[in-house]
């Protein structure tokens, strides 16, 4: 078992790597793209409200691992129109293939998650910013965004890790991410620990990712944090030995 | 009373292990298989499964007299299936190759094995020598001998692995592939007689090179299942001689893959 490790790490570490490339550059393309959609979306009087509607709910309701074959195979059959319009250098490619994909899925699910926030907005906050005179601008830089994120952190951060595991099917387009070399060594070891391995890789990936986003949380709701109980007990001790000096010393 | 439940109990236990051997005997023989290799196995229109393997199977099965049920296993895992005793031999063109033989043991061939390169009609690839395809794309099914081979002769080309063939044909027809390396009877069977495979064109010499492509094409099967395997091997025998495995092997082919002459 710890031999099989000892052989193919590189390989496994290899694939780990492009894995976290593959997921994190999903997760930028689509975090850029989820704010400005999940504004248009908010607003009851957009014109864009049923567009996105409509993407969000495809991309919902599929799964990723159809609507990657939908992507990669589907464009195959229209080269000649891609070529036409210089877009089958984006679709040639396995990895620009899956990146599209994951894109558009996470970005559907961000949408969700941002609306949710952007409504859950205390609405006494954005009355005090209209009426200390910010205008629309401001009160999105200013008042409504980190609310937001504060209130969406946690769903973001769930939402990033459910990617990072679906990622594992791009392996099915030819991708030796994680998964795909796993699926290669087993191949040709036929020996079922390297399941295990990859699946503790993933395990120790998220792990480091919980622990990071948590750390980014807590600094983001530093003002609703009290004291810590250890920085009470030392400043009641401190006062405690001002007041009563004898006392603290035992001398009482 | 309670002794007379208690020796009816046994009685019944026991009757239902002896019945459970009884079926064991009777019981029909379990054929993993690919279903997504045409034409010696593939899923028709409606869903059941045909094609080469599945025939000469069956005509097997008859020798034998024995029922026989088919399984499709996706390729990756029908190694480990056969393993956890999903069904009991792997009738889907398998080479034998020694490195899985460590793991089943292997019937008689019941067909030559080669490999080819294909590529697109239009393509200008004609030398298909490591140094000539440095920087082209090949691709190959996954846990395959051609995947072996590829990743061992071709390391300076890139190399893409597929969960099926039809993937790889898919690829090599949308041009994301400038060559694929394939089994040969299928690849000719694809190049010749379907519609979509009309694109592209064998190139280069067969690949018979005894290290990659095994000792022919076998049937596989737990090493401890010695008794089924030796049963396959006379039944094989059988259907050779008497031209069954000819008249199933001219309603696909136009040349005897058990010869490939």
């Amino acid at each position: 078992m710890f031999d099989l490790l000892i052989e193919y790490w590189p390989k496994l570490l290899q694939g780990a790597l492009l894995t976290l490339k593959l997921t994190f550059s999903a997760v930028i393309i689509a975090a850029t793209l989820s704010l400005p959609l999940a504004i248009l979306r908010s607003n009851q009087h957009s014109i864009w409200q049923w567009p996105i509607r409509l993407f969000v709910s495809f991309f919902r309701g599929t799964p990723l691992l159809a609507q990657l074959f939908l992507i990669y195979y589907g464009s195959g059959q229209f080269r000649l129109e891609l070529t036409e319009v210089g877009l089958w250098w984006l679709f040639r490619d396995p990895f620009y293939c899956a990146l599209l994909t994951f894109s558009l899925n996470s970005c559907a699910y961000q949408i969700e998650i941002l609306r949710g926030a952007l409504q859950a907005v205390n609405k006494g906050e954005i009355e005090a910013a209209i009426a200390i005179g910010m205008n629309k601008l401001q009160q999105y830089q200013k008042v409504i965004l980190p609310h937001c994120y504060r209130i969406a952190f946690p769903a973001l951060g769930n939402e990033i890790i459910l990617l990072l595991k679906g990622s594992a099917i791009a392996s099915v387009i030819t991708l030796m991410d994680l998964m795909g070399h796993t699926r290669r060594v087993f191949s040709q070891t036929f020996d079922i620990s390297v399941y295990l391995w990859a699946a503790l890789m993933y395990l120790l990936i998220t792990s480091l990712f919980v622990w990071l986003w948590r750390k980014i949380e807590q600094h983001l709701n530093r003002h609703t944090q009290r004291p810590s109980d250890h920085h009470n007990l030392q400043a009641a001790e401190q006062s405690t030995t001002n007041k009563y000096p004898l006392e603290s010393a035992n001398v009482r | 009373m309670i002794k007379k439940i208690r020796s009816f109990a046994l009685c019944t236990l026991l009757g239902s292990f002896a019945f459970g051997q009884l079926q064991a005997a009777e019981a029909p023989l379990r054929i993993g298989t690919e279903g997504a290799y045409p034409p010696f196995n593939f899923m028709t229109a409606d869903g059941k499964l045909a094609g080469f393997d599945i025939d000469i199977s069956r005509a097997l099965c008859e020798k034998m007299q024995r029922d026989c049920s088919f399984v499709a296993q996706d390729w990756d895992g029908i190694i480990p299936a056969l393993l956890a005793g999903k069904y009991d031999v792997i009738v889907a063109s398998m080479f034998i190759t020694e490195k899985r033989k460590l793991k089943v043991d292997f019937s008689d061939p019941y067909q030559k094995s080669a490999m080819t390169f294909v590529v697109d009609k239009n393509s200008k690839i004609t030398d298909i020598s490591p140094s000539a395809m440095v920087g082209k794309t090949i691709g190959a099914q996954g846990s395959t001998t051609q995947a072996d081979f590829l990743s061992k002769v071709y390391a300076d080309s890139e190399i893409r692995f597929y969960p099926t063939q039809d993937a790889v044909n898919l690829d090599l027809i949308s041009g994301r592939l400038d060559a694929q390396v394939g089994d040969i009877i299928p690849m000719l069977d694809w190049t010749v007689k379907s519609t979509d495979g009309k694109c592209c064109k064998l190139v280069g010499e067969a690949i018979t090179d005894p290290a990659y492509v095994g000792d022919g094409v076998g049937m596989a099967l737990r090493q401890e299942d010695d008794k089924l395997r030796l049963a396959l091997n006379k039944a094989l025998a059988e259907i050779v001689a008497d031209g069954t495995y000819k008249k199933i092997n001219d309603k696909y082919f136009d040349l005897n893959i058990l010869t490939l002459k």
